[in-house]
Formats: C-alpha cells, sequence, structure tokens
C-alpha cells in the first residue's frame, strides 16, 4: 500500500480544503480562534496595566500553575470527546500525589513516579469497567469513583506525606531557559494528544463515538474499548498532574484537588468542546487552560478575593457557549 | 395580536396565502419567491426532490425560520408569524419528520402536554382522565398504541408518529402540516391516517401535505404544489396530472429512467440461511443469496424485515444456520460481519450508518482505518487517495473531502454509507431501505450505484416498503408476514397486487 496517490486526486482535496476552510466552516474557525484571542487581549491589558505580570518571577509562575489544570484537561477533553464525563481527576490527583510521596520514601524516583501514575490508570480503568462494561453513566460511575477514591485516599494516609527523596522534585523546580520543565512537559503533551485525537485510528474512533455510538459499533470498531482508553487516559494524565503538584508544593495532601474536575470541564468547554461529546480540539482546551490561569494570576495580581475568580470563571463559561450558540 | 380583538375572517379569502416568500441561508438561496395558496377545507400536498425547500417553506409557515420576504395571510389577514408560538396561536400545527416528543414521558403526558387533566383545583393530575383522553385521541384515528401509560422511548418509530400526529390533531388546528409522515407509517396505518384526514378535513381543517412519494401524493391530494430548487414550479389538481407527469415537473425526466437497466447473471449462493430465529422478531427464516443477484425482501413495518437483516450482520442474535461461501457463519458483533465481508446499510441512515458531525473523510474511513494506516497511525495521504477514489465511485457531491456530512443531502449521506462499505470491501450488501427520504433525483444515483454493485458480482438483500423499487430492482422477490417469510415471487411473477396480498395476509382472489 505504498502507491502514490495520483496528481489529480491530491489536487482536488488540497482545493478542496482550502474551498471548504474559506467558506464552509469560516464562522467555526473564527470561533475557535476565541479563546486565543481574548487570551492575547487580557495579557496585553495585563502587561501594560501591571508592572509586576511581566516580571520573570510571574510569568513562570503562571506556568507552574496551570500545569496541572492543563494535564487535567488532556484528559478530561478525550473523555468529553467520548460523549462522557470523568469527576473523579480530583481524587486521582490527590491518589498518584499520596502515593507518589509514600513511594518516594522506599524507591528510587525512576520506579516511584511510573508506578504512582499506574495507580492513578488504575482508578482510570476502574471508571472505563463501570461506564464501558456496566453500562453506567459517566456522570453517575464517576461521581462514585470521585467519593470512593478520595475515601481510599484518606485510607492510605490521613497526614500528609512529605517525601524525603527530593530528585524529583528538583527535576520539577527546574527550568530550561526561562520555561518551567512542567510546562515544556505539558506543551508535549498537548502536542501528543493533539496528534493521538487527529491522526490515529483510535483518536478519531474516540472523536466518532462521541458523535454516534451506533454508527461507530456498526462500523465494526470496538465501541467498550475505545470508552475504556478514554478513562485510561484521563486516569494518566491525572496521575501526572498529581505527582507534578505534589513535587512541586514538596508535599502530598490528601485533601488536594477537590474541585479540579470543574476547572478542567470548564477549560474544555470554553475551548469548544461539547459536553455531548463528538466536538472539541486540543487546541481550543489549552486556550482555555491558558485564559483560566491568566485570569486567575491576574486576579491574584490585583489582590482581587479568591471568591470573585470563580464568578469570573462562571461567567466565562456562560459566555463562551453562548458564543458557539449559532454555530450550526 | 390577540384573537379576540382580530377582525372577523373574509369569508371568501383562502385559508392561506403566501406569496413571494423568500429565505437565504449565507450563499444558498432556500426559497425563491415561492407562492402557496390553499383554500378552507383542502388537502394540499407540497412536492419536491429533498433540497427543493420543501422543509423550509413549511418552517416559515411554522414560525420556526424568518423569512427574507414574502408575505403571509391568513383567512385575508396578513400575519407576521415571528415565532412558533406566534404560529401556533394561529392555528398552525406542524407534524415534522424529527419528532417533537418528550422520550421519557408518556403517551398520555406527550399528546396531552400543557392541557393535562387535573383534581382538587388544579393541583393533582387526573392520570385516569388523562389516559382516557389519550386513548380516545388515539383511537378515533384508528391507530393502535396499546398502553398509553407506557414512555414514548419505548415505541417504535411508527408507534410515535401516530402519538405525535394524535397530539397534533387533538388541537383541531386551522391548518395542519404533515411532513413525511409515510417515512415511518406504512399500508393500514397510513390508510387509517388519510381517513383521519380526510375526517379532519371535513371539519374544516386545512391540510397541508409535504411528501416525495407520488402514489400517495395522488391518494390524498386534491391540489399539488410543486417545488424546485427552492423556486415554484407550478401549482396542478392532482386529476389533470398523472405520475409521469409530476415527476417531469419534479425532476425534469422520465419516471422509466429512474431504474436502470440489468443483466443479472446469477452464480452459486455465497450466503445460506436455514430456520434463523429471533424470539419475538422472526421465525425459521430461510433464503440463498447469489453474487451478482438482488433479492428483495418486502413486508410492512413490523413485518420482521429489519430484525432478519440486523441478525445475519451479527447486530442482534439470533438461532439457525448461516454459511457463507459454505463455510459456517456466525456473525457474534457487526465487526465480525464485516471481517467476513458482510455490510450492512440501515434503514436509519443518521442513527445507525453517519457520524453527522464528523467530515466526509472521517465517514467514509470509519469501517477501514486498517487500509490507510500503520500500528495505529491514520497515514493522510493513502486515506485521502482511498476516499477520493470512492468518492469518485459513487458520485458522491461534496465540497470536499473535509465537508462536515451533516451538511450533505440525504441522498449523498446515503451514498457516504455506500462508500464506506465498498471501501472496506465488502461482497454481500444488506441494504435496509436504502432510498428512505432520499429525493427521486439521489435516488436514480443509488438505484444505479446498487445495479453496477451487482454486475460487479456484489450479492445484494434489498429490503424495503416501497414496491416500486422493490419490483424495479429485484431479481427475487421475498414477501415477509409477522415474522415469517410468506412468498417468493420471480421477477416476472411479481406484481403490486401479489405483494401487497402477500404481505396483508389475503388470499389471492379472494381480495379481488
Amino acid at each position: 500500500m505504498n502507491s502514490r496517490p495520483d496528481l489529480t486526486g491530491r489536487l482536488i482535496s488540497v482545493v478542496g480544503r482550502r474551498v471548504s476552510a474559506a467558506n464552509e466552516d469560516w464562522r467555526g474557525r473564527w470561533l475557535s480562534y476565541l479563546p486565543t484571542v481574548a487570551f492575547l487581549v487580557l495579557a496585553t491589558i495585563a502587561a501594560v496595566t501591571s508592572d509586576a505580570f511581566l516580571s520573570q518571577g510571574n510569568l513562570s509562575n503562571l506556568f507552574r500553575q496551570i500545569v496541572t489544570n492543563g494535564l487535567v484537561s488532556l484528559g478530561m477533553l478525550t473523555v468529553i470527546l467520548s460523549a462522557g464525563i470523568d469527576l473523579s481527576v480530583g481524587s486521582i490527583v490527590a491518589l498518584a500525589g499520596i502515593v507518589a510521596a509514600g513511594l518516594l520514601n522506599i524507591l528510587p524516583w525512576p520506579l516511584a513516579i511510573p508506578l504512582a501514575v499506574g495507580v492513578a490508570m488504575i482508578a482510570g480503568g476502574i471508571n472505563g469497567t463501570l461506564v464501558a462494561g456496566f453500562r453506567l453513566p459517566p456522570f453517575v460511575a464517576t461521581l462514585a469513583t470521585m467519593s470512593a477514591i478520595r475515601g481510599f485516599v484518606y485510607v492510605v494516609s490521613e497526614t500528609p506525606i512529605t517525601p524525603t527523596d527530593m530528585t524529583f522534585g528538583r527535576i520539577v523546580a527546574s527550568s530550561v531557559g526561562p520555561v518551567p520543565t512542567p510546562a515544556i512537559f505539558m506543551i508535549c503533551c498537548f502536542m501528543v494528544v493533539s496528534l493521538f485525537l487527529s491522526r490515529t485510528t483510535m483518536g478519531r474512533a474516540i472523536y466518532a463515538i462521541g458523535g454516534n455510538e451506533e454508527a461507530v459499533r456498526l462500523s465494526g470498531i470496538n465501541v467498550r474499548a475505545h470508552i475504556m482508553l478514554a478513562y485510561l487516559i484521563s486516569g494518566l494524565f491525572a496521575g501526572l498532574a498529581g505527582v507534578i503538584l505534589a513535587s512541586r508544593v514538596g508535599i502530598a495532601q490528601p485533601s488536594v484537588g477537590s474541585g479540579l474536575e470543574l476547572d478542567a470541564i470548564a477549560a474544555c468547554v470554553i475551548g469548544g468542546a461539547s459536553l455531548a461529546g463528538g466536538r472539541g480540539s486540543v487546541r481550543g482546551t489549552f486556550a482555555g487552560v491558558l485564559l483560566l490561569g491568566l485570569i486567575s494570576n491576574l486576579l491574584n495580581l490585583y489582590n482581587v478575593q479568591a471568591y470573585y475568580q470563580q464568578i469570573f470563571k462562571g461567567a466565562l463559561i456562560v459566555l463562551a457557549v453562548l458564543a458557539r450558540r449559532r454555530e450550526g | 395580536m390577540s384573537q379576540a380583538d382580530a377582525p372577523a375572517p373574509v369569508p371568501t379569502a383562502p385559508r392561506l396565502e403566501m406569496r413571494g416568500i423568500s429565505k437565504r441561508y449565507d450563499a444558498t438561496r432556500a426559497l425563491r419567491g415561492v407562492d402557496l395558496v390553499v383554500q378552507p377545507g383542502e388537502i394540499h400536498a407540497i412536492a419536491g426532490e429533498n433540497g427543493a425547500g420543501k422543509s423550509t417553506l413549511i418552517k416559515v409557515l411554522a414560525g420556526a425560520v424568518a423569512r427574507d420576504a414574502g408575505t403571509i395571510k391568513i383567512d385575508g389577514l396578513e400575519t407576521e408569524l415571528p415565532s412558533p408560538h406566534a404560529a401556533h396561536q394561529a392555528g398552525i400545527r406542524v407534524v415534522y419528520q424529527e419528532f417533537s416528543l418528550v422520550p421519557h414521558l408518556s403517551v398520555a403526558e406527550n399528546i396531552l402536554l400543557g392541557q393535562l387533566p387535573s383534581r382538587a383545583g388544579g393541583m393533582w393530575i387526573d392520570w385516569k382522565a388523562a389516559a382516557r383522553l389519550a386513548s380516545a385521541a388515539l383511537d378515533s384515528l384508528g391507530f393502535d398504541v396499546p398502553n398509553v401509560r407506557r414512555p414514548v422511548e419505548s415505541l417504535p418509530v411508527s408507534q410515535r408518529q401516530m402519538v405525535e400526529i394524535a397530539k397534533a390533531m387533538l388541537e383541531r388546528p386551522r391548518i395542519l402540516v404533515l411532513d413525511e409522515p409515510s417515512a415511518v407509517l406504512s399500508g393500514g396505518d397510513l390508510d387509517r391516517l388519510f381517513n383521519a384526514v380526510r375526517a379532519l378535513r371535513d371539519a374544516g381543517t386545512t391540510v397541508l401535505y409535504v411528501s416525495h412519494r407520488l402514489d400517495e401524493v395522488f391518494q390524498i391530494a386534491s391540489r399539488i404544489t410543486v417545488l424546485k430548487d427552492g423556486g415554484l414550479v407550478g401549482t396542478v389538481d392532482s386529476a389533470s396530472i398523472d405520475q409521469p407527469g409530476l415527476v417531469r415537473m419534479m425532476v425534469g425526466r422520465e419516471l422509466a429512467e429512474i431504474y436502470p437497466a440489468r443483466s443479472a447473471s446469477v452464480g452459486e449462493p455465497v450466503l445460506r440461511v436455514r430456520n434463523l430465529s429471533r424470539s419475538r422478531a422472526f421465525r425459521e427464516v430461510n433464503l440463498d443469496l447469489a453474487p451478482g443477484e438482488i433479492l428483495g425482501v418486502f413486508g410492512l413495518v413490523g413485518s420482521g424485515r429489519t430484525d432478519v437483516v440486523r441478525a445475519i450482520f451479527g447486530a442482534d442474535a439470533s438461532t439457525g444456520e448461516m454459511t457463507l461461501d459454505g463455510r459456517p457463519y456466525r456473525p457474534r458483533s457487526p465487526g465480525d460481519a464485516l471481517s467476513q465481508g458482510v455490510a450492512m446499510l440501515s434503514e436509519d441512515r443518521a442513527r445507525d450508518g453517519l457520524v453527522l458531525q464528523l467530515s466526509l473523510r472521517d465517514n467514509l474511513s470509519l469501517a477501514s482505518f486498517s487500509r490507510m494506516s500503520r500500528l495505529g497511525v491514520i497515514s493522510k495521504s493513502q486515506q485521502r487517495a482511498l476516499v477520493t477514489d470512492e468518492i469518485a465511485e459513487v458520485g458522491i457531491r461534496a465540497p470536499s473531502i473535509n465537508a462536515l456530512v451533516r451538511r450533505l443531502s440525504g441522498g449523498n449521506q446515503q451514498k457516504v454509507v455506500v462508500g464506506k462499505w465498498l471501501l472496506r470491501g465488502a461482497r454481500v450488501l444488506l441494504l435496509d431501505e436504502p432510498t428512505r427520504g432520499v429525493d427521486v433525483g439521489a435516488k436514480a444515483d443509488i438505484y444505479r450505484i446498487i445495479a453496477s454493485l451487482a454486475e460487479r458480482g456484489k450479492a445484494i438483500l434489498l429490503v424495503s416498503s416501497e414496491l416500486p423499487e422493490i419490483l424495479g430492482m429485484s431479481d427475487r422477490i421475498l414477501v415477509m408476514r409477522g415474522g415469517r417469510l410468506v412468498g417468493e415471487f420471480s421477477r416476472h411473477e411479481a406484481t403490486e397486487e401479489r405483494l401487497l396480498a402477500a404481505a396483508a395476509g389475503v388470499v389471492e382472489g379472494a381480495a379481488a
């Protein structure tokens, strides 16, 4: 199957792509840049009105802070595309942190960190089993595991754990030039997931399942396996976020991460994802993560109370959805 | 405008007078100065291909779409109809193809939505009275919906349509619009609907009947307005025109050109089915299907024809024996059937065949990822080449391979499903109502594709409730009734009367 497609076919499809970009989806495309535009506008305003915003310390702080939500949102997007939802990500973040901190006291970090992420993926696998295997509604299944996993974290350790081996913590705290290492890692994850969703058979199947599960099943694709995969991916990224968060703070709290699921869902929705499934993009989600991070950073700089940040966040979600309302 | 201050209707005016209605969506002119004049107590058909503008015209009348130009008069009084609510107030009720029912609520609640009978000063719903009223409404139409307390989602599509119609009729509207009701009703139910519609007309309701099925249009309507490409072709008395004439108005070509000429050379059976049964669906079905053959299966809604096809495709469990090329064939899933070269095209392509919000490229690829990927990574160039070839093979008309499937017409959507299976390399094609909801022009395209598939040695099982389609396309015809095969006819033996008699269980000769 290495034959080059004939030239006419290539031409037709290339021209076709231009035409479609030009008129068919111009509105959708314009809207998909809306969060990015909003981010740039806000960043410009911030740069002009606040001296502190552009300081090296603040920017690197901003990037460190969005890593957690960025990674969790990637997993959330995958699940949302499959027409699901994962409410348990906050609990999984805490689980991975506690397990990593505990293991770091008995194992070297190259073993402890993957093991902790593996435990997070097991939690994702449980979600996948409940949704794909037992056919529970995703909201109900992950609501149950959100509670159960949180409980399990407290069973493992009621008190915060401080890892003694700080090697991994130093990696997380390091920077490549001006950019924090975890932020670079996060951006790499976004690129990988973007390729996964657009270029692999599994990624396209997940999109298609969210659009019309029955059509995908009748196309001979294993729907359950792909739904399972989506929850495993969500567990993976929540786990990564958990170990990075615990290492950044230098302590693993059993209470950490509650409410993270809402931030992740917010980032996906602001980025254009449909909670009905089948629609959403990695680029949009990235912009959603940046925008949410920027807003809380700005409001911190201006010393605005955290409660107002939540009001802003809510308003932003409503605005993002309203802006897309007219799209076909 | 409230009805109380409305001046008295002008006695001689038409019930509905739409003049110069225009509507543009972006670059597409959906309606170009269409006139529609309907007299009180008339049953008036609106005919035209899909994309002719029928739906848009109806949506304008229903207040769901704002017109760009034109006037609407009801009983001689100019009306704006800015919203569905306003249209409702004006006495216009539309029964759409896509149902507007609440799936989780019961039949009775749906029929009486907004006017449920209550007791104790409106506090408590009187469920007994509600059930009685809903049953009475269905009975008066002659529709058989056994239990009005069941949720609507548990009903088959045909019964949901009955509920929808009963709901609309209960309100005794001034203008009732029925949008393609025969898409899901067939045989006796359609006859009962027609009787109910005539009774409603006699009681003074004006009925607009939208359909692309010509025989129905002639059966029910006294006048016909024909649209084409968003423009008005004309309004004619149904008595003054025949079917070929109407087709000429609709598509500008002859009826005879719709079914392609075929020379079937049938070989040894590739698929053998013996004693295939599924409880409560069908029993002891036997059939042989050969390469190059088109085997028609005719039956009324509920005869089990779709269930048989789903079982052969492995979508539902069944008992019995099947062989493919002489080897045992026991599909456990659609994937299993597909890997052995058996593909299905379902009657509800939006539900079973397509992912509407994805592109043409994605939809065509969905069943054939293994042909265009290595280690799970899709090769864009291979995919583009395969998809572009397939688009040419089945003649899909789309602006690009990245066009969203939901923006394609019904006929082109159906071609996408056919193309998907051909790309997968299917040898046995199970076609369940392949032209449902497809306009006459695209129908001819699909028939041409089916015929050329048979020429190239594919074995084709064609399930349809449209007699002309079965008669025009099949080499042999099986008839199903009540979950059993009740007759087999060769192409030469088969006539509309014989097939209908077998499907309805009428002893031949006694019916005449």
